[in-house]
Parts: structure tokens; sequence; C-alpha cells
């Protein structure tokens, strides 16, 4: 064989390897990835009215009056705590380790929890105090920003739940590994949002 | 086992085996910044440790450290080849976020200075 018939064969191979299509998990993450980039960008609604009516307290309470800094961080080191065991159990699962994953679950799962209840509390204790939705246009933007976030927290907790039933009953085949991919995506987009509630809204609401 | 065999289905020709550039060493080293930058947060909200008129802008640029602590950590966003369609396409998403919140601000800033009753 000439020199040139084997690089004229090189070339076409490394040619093949550029246009093959991607691998489905490639384009599985790009497409859910697409759609948390959306969801943000409903956030960043909800922020912009938070940011636009957190001084329309229609002489009601103001941030600084409702906010509890310690219950704010103990929620933010919750969910940041689990967003770590979550990765940690998408790693066992990539690894081919389902028990490691299921172990990982656990916490990831009643810290999660613990963010949520921690979070219907605050919210309880303010509507006792007269401070709920209704109150002033602050208050609504509140409820609204926030309440949307834990609804997103919760929705988690379930699509994790079932994704531990999945990979009980089916084991860690592709498509498993697919979805676990996508949950560990929302789960830590989730974290992110909440940087920017803690942020903005609890932090420079003490102000 | 079947989950092998259902594996084979996800490899597509001409294209390595996906390697994994996560590690448990990268998420310890993201959950420690992460937590540092979180620390850092509620101890300049709630201490004159920065200018007080400074405060607002310093908790913005830790939220953002730790969002980009949180990306490239948590989420492994990197400049591999097999990223840059994920990373045009957050670079779009960051471009709406800024668009609404700081419109929405602006015009409304401009709105009540313009509001003779107010």
């Amino acid at each position: 064989m000439t020199t040139t018939t084997i690089e004229a064969a090189a070339n076409r191979a490394a040619h093949q390897r550029e246009v093959g299509p991607a691998p489905k998990r490639i384009v599985v993450a790009y497409g859910f990835w697409i759609f948390i980039l959306s969801d943000i960008v409903m956030f960043s609604a909800l922020f912009a009215a938070y940011a636009v009516l957190a001084g329309n307290t229609a002489g009601g309470p103001t941030g600084a009056d409702l906010f509890n800094i310690r219950n704010v961080f103990l929620m933010t080191m919750c969910l940041l705590v689990s967003s770590y065991t979550s990765g940690l159990g998408a790693l066992s699962a990539e690894q081919r380790k389902p028990e490691r994953f299921l172990i990982f679950a656990v916490p990831t799962f009643v810290l999660g929890a613990a963010f949520l209840a921690l979070e219907i509390s605050e919210f309880m204790g303010m509507v006792d105090k007269g401070a709920g939705p209704s109150r002033s246009a602050f208050l609504s933007a509140f409820f609204t920003l926030v309440g949307m976030h834990g609804a997103h927290v919760s929705a988690g907790l379930i699509w994790l739940v079932y994704m531990v039933a999945q990979v009980v009953a089916k084991g860690l085949h592709a498509a498993v590994l697919r979805r676990l991919l996508c949950f560990s995506l929302f789960w830590h987009a989730l974290d992110i949002v909440w940087i920017g509630v803690m942020t903005l809204v609890y932090l420079m609401g003490i102000q | 086992m079947d989950g092998d065999d259902l594996l084979v289905e996800d490899r597509t020709p001409g294209v390595e085996e996906h390697e994994s550039t996560a590690s448990i060493l990268s998420y310890t080293l993201g959950l420690g910044l992460a937590i540092v930058a979180t620390i850092a947060s509620f101890t300049v909200a709630q201490t004159d440790l920065l200018w007080p008129p400074g405060i607002p802008a310093g908790l913005i640029v830790l939220a953002l450290a730790q969002i980009g602590v949180h990306l490239v950590f948590f989420l492994h966003l990197g400049s591999a080849p097999d990223q840059t369609n994920n990373i045009l396409a957050l670079a779009f998403g960051v471009l709406i976020v800024f668009l609404v919140i700081g419109g929405s601000i602006w015009i409304v800033a401009n709105l009540n200075a313009n509001m003779p009753m107010h």
C-alpha cells in the first residue's frame, strides 16, 4: 500500500469522525439543557417582578421584618449538600454501581425534603403574622417567586422517587442513565436558581 | 446482563466512548468552594465588613462566582468540543435573563421617577 492511500484512508476516517451524529446521551442532555434554560428565563420574569415590587409594601411588613436569616442559611446548606449527593449518585450510576446510587439518593431526598419543610414552615409563619400573599405587592411577588422555586423542588423530589423506582425495577441501562442525567441537571439547576433567590430576595432584603 | 446489551444502541459509529470528566474530587472541590461563597455572602450581608452602600454589589459578585462554581463543578460545563452547543445556549439564556431583569428594573425605575403623584 502506498503512503497516499494510507493518508487518504486516514483522512476519510477523520472526516467520518467529525460528521457522525452525536451520541444520544449528548443530544438528550442538550435538549434538556434547552428546557432548563427556558425554565430559568421563566424564573427571570418572576425575579424581575420581585425586583420591581420589592419596595411596594403598602404599609405592611418589609423583608427585614420577616426574614429569618438563620433559617435561610439552613435551607441553602440543605439544598447545596443535596445537590452534592445527587452529583455523587449520578457519578455512581455512570460507573454502573446501582447500590451506591441508591445510597446517595437517600440524603439527596432527605435534604431536599428538609429544605421544603423549612420553606413551608416559613410561609406558614408569615401567613400567621398576617403577611400572606394578599397583604402587599411585595409579598405577592415574594410568594410567587419563592413558591415557584419550592414547586420545582417538590417536582424534583417526586422525580427522584420515580428514578429510584426505575433503577430498582429496570437496572442501570442506557435509557435510565439518560433520565438520571436529566434529573441531575434539573436538581443542580434548582440550586443555581436558589442562589439567585437567596441573594436577591433574602440577603438584599435585610439591607 | 441485559443492561449492557441495551448500551450498544447508545454508541454511534465514529464517536469515541463518552469519557466522564466528573469525579468525586471535582464534586467535593465544587462543594467546598460553594460553601465558602455562601458563608461569604451571609457574612457580607450581616456585617459591616464591606462599605455598606457597596454590599449589594458585593453580594451580586459572590452570587455570580457561586453560579460559576456550580456550572463548572456540578454541571461540568467546559470548553470541550461537545460542549460548544451547551455554552452557546447558556450564553443566549444569560442574555435573555439580563434583558428581562435589567430592562424591567430600568423601565419601572424611570416610570416611578416620572410619576408626579408618587
